[in-house]
């Protein structure tokens, strides 16, 4: 199994080249449909729908940020929602200096809550924050040097499995603390909000919004594709090995804790940028995208989906939100029954997922068993 | 003896009839008095009231303080009147006896103002001093304490002199220090006064003497004595020492209760994580299933035996553990055998159940908090001193909490059961193979886990609120007591609970409650550098994996 025949070759699975034009075509035919088309036409994309595919495919990124630590190197972490909120932050604190002068108070730099606290200048670390690029720049900074520190202190004393897991859990409780305080400056309970545009573009126009749509589709699509690029070279193979026999692979001499700090850094970067592009297409950050529940709920979309294939996650966490908005609306007091069924099923029953399921079928079906591809 | 109380009795009985009439007279005069309109005369009134030892004085003292006493516009008889609808519901002031009901416009009130209220509440004190009653005694050393009128300096030195309750006698040296010090002209008995005051641990007295070092408004001292000013400054050290001090004490108890609960929380999550590796997610749930198990025995309580109602956590511990257990042996049997050797899966898997279970008991116990009562011995609190009260349903909890983690460790050490639970815990697989059957020891030990979180989960419902979320209140600060203590033995899920309890309630006051909560997970993280397995941790080579 460590030795799949396509390993190697970029695109080579089924699923992945399936898993790709989809994105580029839904990248491109969204947009499309949504903008050209007249508003009467069946073909016809209303916006709303066009925020809601963006945020699946944020979360798309951010399970799939989640499947290479998970999936491939055996980490399982429960505070991956910290990361996406930071990511969200960064952007949050671009879009709320924007604003400038059009906030309800008129101040031209404080934002409203702040002038709301009564606070006379500008917080240090809220410098820089109107320039775009040092926001983007931030927006994977900030994740990534939290987990750098984090999984430095943790890997280098061979903090593993459950206990990882919990104290990656700790991590995101700390900061839903943290970030609940008013005098954090980042809005308190309330967050960010009240957003007006990003680089010029209104955020509530149908343009603007098809645009962060293409952005997130492609992102996705980029991410997927350095994800694969990463589990198919010889680090990846180490990454695997490591899962499958820590110590093991500790014995031939391979540095565990560095790849591990390096995949986790990079997913944690990824989940930042999840969290930025989720937003503008959202228009709100608040402290309880800290919360624990919702870090574990990501699991679970990988889960679902297929741990360690990449599109796995993708494809989970696509049908457990979409699963979540029908059910909240039409059965709110379902839904937590469903996603706790869920959590059950799927380990018992279902331990390698939708994709990893398909590939069980697959001795009798040969289609599928190229769509399943290459889990390694 | 027979002589003797017959003497007694015609003395009393003497006195009855001839007493009133002349007392009689002086109250009604007395009064009369009041309705003047000179303060001076006023005051002469309520205090020759108080002096005069009538019965009904006390009475009409409290109407005047709380401006129930009236004059008929009428016949200008005094009575005291009760709102009763539109107009008053009046009694006699003399007699006490009721008198029918009066219109507003039909009565005058006795005017009463800010330094009457002072000259009435005194006299009132003085009234009291003389009750049969401890408990009256006590309080009404305690209004004199705070009026601290001159006048009653004569009183409160006769009623020391002749107090047996020490406690009592205590309130009185208490009151009369006050009361010289802040109306003796000698500088020697003010300091004398200060320094009995420093005895007293208390916030009031800390007041008291710090008037005393008050500047006026141009920033100079208002008290011009100045071996007084060095007293009082002496004394105020002394009282703030000693509130420190129990400031610190009732940190400690609030850590240690803290403390006990986490215990409570956590070592059910220590034991099946030592036992088979995997966290229990639905251990919150536990404990909220407990919780909620209380109150329905309560309400069993409420509507069959009223009477029995402080029984009724003699039958909820054993309810919520068995019910807990029991949930517990069905979902080791039901979900978790099936993910053995898959502690991630099965973290995930007790989350999804905790959702459900979550829901489910918001769908039938509805979402707002349960009423949950203490029982009568469950109530109150124990002052110990100035700034330290211990309340009983916490040092009850403190108690439990230690009777179960000594239960526990004698089960563990004793029994055969907990022979076969250390063996697995150690090394499964050879505790296989020497017969064990490591499926029994697992659902036992995960019934065992959740029964203790079901007990947990009776204990919190005295001191928190019962709803759906209780158990994700403590659910995150136990795993880290399990983190912080390791799994290999017990006592450091008791040393990691303690601590961490402790570390918590000391930090809360310099850092506010969320920084503190942060900088113990900081702590916890940094800490495990140090000891990635916990304090107490197994060593081995099985441990590995």
């Amino acid at each position: 199994m460590l030795l799949s025949n396509d390993h190697g070759r970029l695109l080579s699975p089924l699923g992945a080249k399936i898993t790709l034009g989809l994105l580029l075509a839904a990248g491109v035919l969204v947009p499309l449909l949504n903008l050209a088309v007249p508003q009467d036409s069946v073909f016809h994309v209303p916006t709303y729908l066009v925020s809601l595919l963006g945020k699946y495919l944020c979360f798309a990124l951010l399970a799939l940020s989640v499947d290479l630590i998970w999936g491939y190197c055996g980490i399982l972490s429960l505070g991956h929602g910290a990361f996406f909120a930071l990511g969200g932050y960064a952007m949050g604190m671009h879009l709320m200096r924007q604003i400038g002068d059009r906030g309800v108070y008129g101040h031209p730099v404080l934002p409203d809550f702040m002038v709301f606290l009564n606070w006379k200048e500008l917080p240090w670390y809220w410098y820089g924050f109107d320039s775009f690029p040092f926001a983007m720049l931030m927006v994977v900074l900030v994740p990534g040097l939290l987990a750098l520190v984090f999984g430095w202190l943790a890997f280098r004393s061979r903090v593993t499995g459950v206990y990882l897991s919990i104290i990656t859990q700790a991590m995101t409780f700390a900061l839903l603390l943290a970030f609940f305080r008013n005098d954090m400056g980042f809005g308190g309970n309330n967050g960010l909000t009240d957003f007006k545009d990003l680089l010029g573009f209104d955020l509530q126009s149908d343009g603007t919004r098809a645009a962060l749509f293409a952005t997130s589709a492609l992102a996705l699509a980029l991410a997927y594709l350095l994800c694969r690029w990463i589990v198919g070279s010889k680090l990846g193979r180490v990454l695997i090995a490591i899962r499958d026999a820590e110590s093991r692979t500790r014995f031939l001499g391979y540095r565990v804790e560095f790849y591990k700090l390096f995949v986790f850094v990079l997913s944690a970067m990824l989940a930042g940028i999840a969290g930025a592009l989720y937003v503008p297409q959202v228009g709100i950050i608040n402290p309880s995208e800290f919360s624990p529940a919702n870090s574990i709920e990501i699991v679970i979309w990988v889960a679902v989906g297929g741990r360690g294939y990449l599109h796995g996650a993708i494809l989970g966490a696509v049908l457990v939100n979409y699963a979540k908005t029908y059910l909240t609306g039409a059965a709110p007091e379902i839904w937590l029954f469903f996603l706790g069924g869920l959590f059950i099923a799927v380990t018992v029953f279902m331990p390698k997922g939708i994709i990893g399921s398909l590939e069980q079928v697959s001795a009798r079906v040969p289609l599928l068993a190229r769509v399943a591809g290459g889990r390694q | 003896m027979f002589r003797k109380v017959l003497r007694i009795s015609l003395v009393a009985v003497a006195l009855a009839v001839l007493l009133p009439a002349a007392a009689r007279a002086d109250l009604l005069q007395d009064l009369q008095a009041l309705t003047e309109k000179s303060n001076e005369t006023k005051a002469a009134a309520v205090e020759s009231l108080a002096a005069g030892g009538h019965e009904r004085a006390l009475p009409i003292l409290e109407a005047y303080l709380d401006g129930q006493l009236f004059q008929v516009k009428a016949d200008d008889r005094m009575v005291i009147g009760e709102e009763a609808g539109k107009g008053y519901r009046i009694f006699d002031a003399v007699t006490g006896e009721a008198a029918g009901e009066l219109g507003k416009r039909k009565l005058r009130k006795v005017r009463i103002n800010n330094r009457l209220r002072q000259v009435v509440k005194a006299a009132l004190g003085g009234l009291t001093l003389g009750s049969a009653d401890p408990a009256a005694r006590m309080r009404a050393a305690d209004a004199v304490f705070r009026s601290a009128p001159a006048e009653m300096v004569a009183p409160l030195e006769a009623a020391l002199a002749s107090e047996e309750n020490a406690r009592v006698a205590e309130r009185l040296r208490r009151a009369l220090a006050a009361t010289r010090l802040v109306n003796a002209e000698d500088s020697a008995l003010r300091v004398a006064a200060l320094q009995t005051l420093a005895d007293f641990t208390d916030p009031d007295v800390r007041a008291v003497v710090a008037g005393v070092l008050r500047n006026d408004d141009a920033g100079a001292p208002l008290e011009s004595d100045a071996a007084v000013r060095a007293a009082a400054q002496e004394t105020l050290a002394t009282i703030e020492r000693a509130l420190e001090f129990n400031r610190f004490l009732a940190s400690i108890f609030q850590g240690i209760s803290l403390g006990s609960v986490l215990l409570l929380a956590a070592i059910g999550l220590a034991i099946t994580f030592g036992v088979m590796g995997v966290i229990n997610m639905a251990h919150g749930e536990m404990v909220m299933l407990g919780a909620y198990t209380t109150f329905v025995v309560q309400e069993v309580f409420r509507t069959s035996f009223p009477g029995a109602f402080d029984y009724s956590l003699a039958v909820a511990i054993p309810a919520g553990f068995l019910v807990t257990g029991l949930v517990g042996i069905g979902i080791e049997r039901g979900i978790i055998r099936f993910l053995y050797g898959r502690p991630l899966e099965t973290l995930l898997a007790t989350w999804g159940l905790s959702l459900i279970l979550q829901q489910l008991v918001r769908s039938i116990f509805g979402p707002t908090n349960r009423e949950v009562g203490n029982p009568s011995w469950m109530s109150g609190a124990w002052e110990v001193a100035g700034g330290l009260t211990l309340t009983y349903n916490r040092l009850w909890i403190i108690v439990f909490a230690l009777v179960v983690f000594a239960l526990l460790m004698a089960l563990i050490r004793f029994s055969s059961y907990g022979l076969q639970m250390r063996a697995v815990t150690q090394n499964r697989p050879m505790a296989s193979s020497m017969g064990i059957r490591t499926g029994w020891v697992d659902a036992m030990t995960f019934g065992l886990g959740s029964g203790i979180a079901g007990m947990a989960g009776v204990a919190l419902s005295q001191i928190d609120n019962v709803s759906p979320n209780l158990g994700q209140g403590y659910i995150i600060d136990s795993f880290m007591v399990v983190v912080f203590g390791g799994v290999g033995n017990l006592w450091g899920t008791l040393v990691g609970a303690f601590s961490l309890g402790l570390v918590n309630k000391f930090l809360e006051p310099y850092a506010g409650a969320v920084l503190g909560k942060i900088l113990v997970l900081v702590v916890v993280i940094l800490f495990i550098q140090k000891r990635p397995r916990g304090l107490f941790a197994l060593r081995g080579r099985a441990v590995e994996n």
